[in-house]
């Protein structure tokens, strides 16, 4: 039997965020880009005391959110292995008693994203959720939690 | 005092087998947090995605001591918490990196946000890491953490709990849970651990007193072994492939 888990509570960054892990290039890259997302619960509240885990299977960062709710990745485009490129999320707050798992596509990536088999296989109108929107010359992508346009978590 | 609209903690469900209820009532904070849709079902080989991998320099001294990253020591009962990483077929979890954080012995976190009236300790952060071995073993010296009021419900209190994050192998492997001490009375109370509703589950969460690891006029030992996930098809170890 596994075991269980257990929220990461209030005050995970005493022991999650003594480094800055949220850099996934090299310094200098000049192909690298700020994504930026809130993490929002059902009322649209930003989540203050929330982590974002992110891997490409290759690469891996996390990011906690500020009091904006707000997380923060310097990345480039993963290079596709199966599918569309994409990163897979973990999300971790206070009151989530389990981390959920979503995933980001990029927004440049229309037919791959299309042709990807998880994604692909998604309801239209929930596509969206998973789309990376471009910002300012780097990449913006919000998490909601609940609600008519939560973002869709997948079985882990 | 107001009447609860629900009760804090639900009966036992043992049904719910490893799982813990994500929505689970009496845990306040779960009811906008929780994902109010199904989850969808991926895959398994589309997510068998390789973990992150550390070394060494993940890990610095006194790293798996948090009595001795100050120059003081912090004040509290002094313990030793060891265990075993494996995973579900009981293979060993080598290099996890564990990451741990607790309350000081007087229940206070070290933390901007925190709100409880104890003190802190100035020989005491409350956060530490180290890497498995090759059997899978971890081990950390810290004092005991203390019980602290949270606000969820009227006259709520945490049960004593050191916060333990686990990378294996996979990134399906990660876990992120809370060890607690045995016999404690605040079990009954607390809807964090009784979120997970399978007994034989729950007790997974609780550590043991053990007098092998006890360190004779040093130290009480307590062993709690962590069990994650089967990884993918790609993070079997060499030896048994």
């Amino acid at each position: 039997m596994r075991t269980p888990s257990q929220t990461v509570g209030p005050f995970y960054s005493i022991g999650l965020c003594r480094r800055t892990e949220n850099t996934l290039v090299l310094p200098g890259d000049p192909n690298a880009v700020e994504l930026q997302g809130m993490l929002l619960d059902g009322e649209g509240v930003p989540i203050v005391d929330g982590m974002i885990e992110i891997c490409d299977g290759t690469r891996w960062g996390r990011s906690g959110t500020d009091t904006e709710g707000t997380f923060t990745f310097l990345l480039t485009k993963p290079t596709a292995v199966t599918g569309a490129p994409h990163f897979d999320v973990y999300v971790f707050a206070r009151g989530l008693l389990r981390h959920q798992l979503t995933r980001i596509y990029f927004p440049d990536e229309q037919q791959a994203n299309a042709l990807d088999p998880v994604f692909g296989a998604l309801e239209d109108a929930r596509r969206a959720t998973l789309v990376a929107a471009g910002q300012d010359g780097g990449l913006r992508f919000d998490i909601r939690m609940q609600g008519d346009r939560a973002t869709v978590f997948f079985e882990h | 005092m107001q009447a609860e609209e629900t009760p804090v903690v639900l009966p036992d469900d043992p049904t719910f087998g490893t799982e813990v209820q994500v929505n689970y009532p009496g845990y306040r904070s779960t009811r906008l947090r929780a994902p109010d849709r199904p989850l969808v079902t991926m895959p398994e080989e589309l997510h068998a995605l390789q973990g992150p991998v550390f070394g060494e320099d993940a890990v610095q001294e006194a790293d798996d001591d948090l009595t001795r990253q100050h120059d003081g020591e912090p004040l509290g009962e002094r313990i030793i918490v060891t265990g075993r990483v494996t995973d579900e077929d009981g293979h060993p979890i080598r290099s996890a990196l564990i990451e741990v954080w607790q309350a000081n012995s007087a229940g206070r976190y070290r933390h901007s946000v925190e709100q409880h009236p104890a003190p802190l300790d100035p020989n005491f952060s409350g956060g530490g890491r180290c890497l498995t071995d090759d059997e899978g073993r971890y081990r950390f010296v810290t004092v005991k953490p203390g019980s602290y009021p949270w606000g969820n419900h009227a006259n709520a209190w945490r049960p004593a709990h050191i916060h333990f994050s686990v990378f294996g192998r996979a990134f399906t492997q990660r876990l992120v849970t809370q060890m607690y001490f045995p016999g404690d009375p605040l079990f009954r109370y607390d809807p964090i651990f009784n979120a997970v509703r399978d007994p034989r589950s729950r007790a997974l969460l609780v550590a043991e007193l053990d007098m092998a690891v006890t360190e004779p006029e040093w130290a009480l030992g307590f062993r709690w072994d962590i069990v994650l996930g089967r990884g993918g098809p790609d993070t079997t170890p060499l030896e048994d492939a």
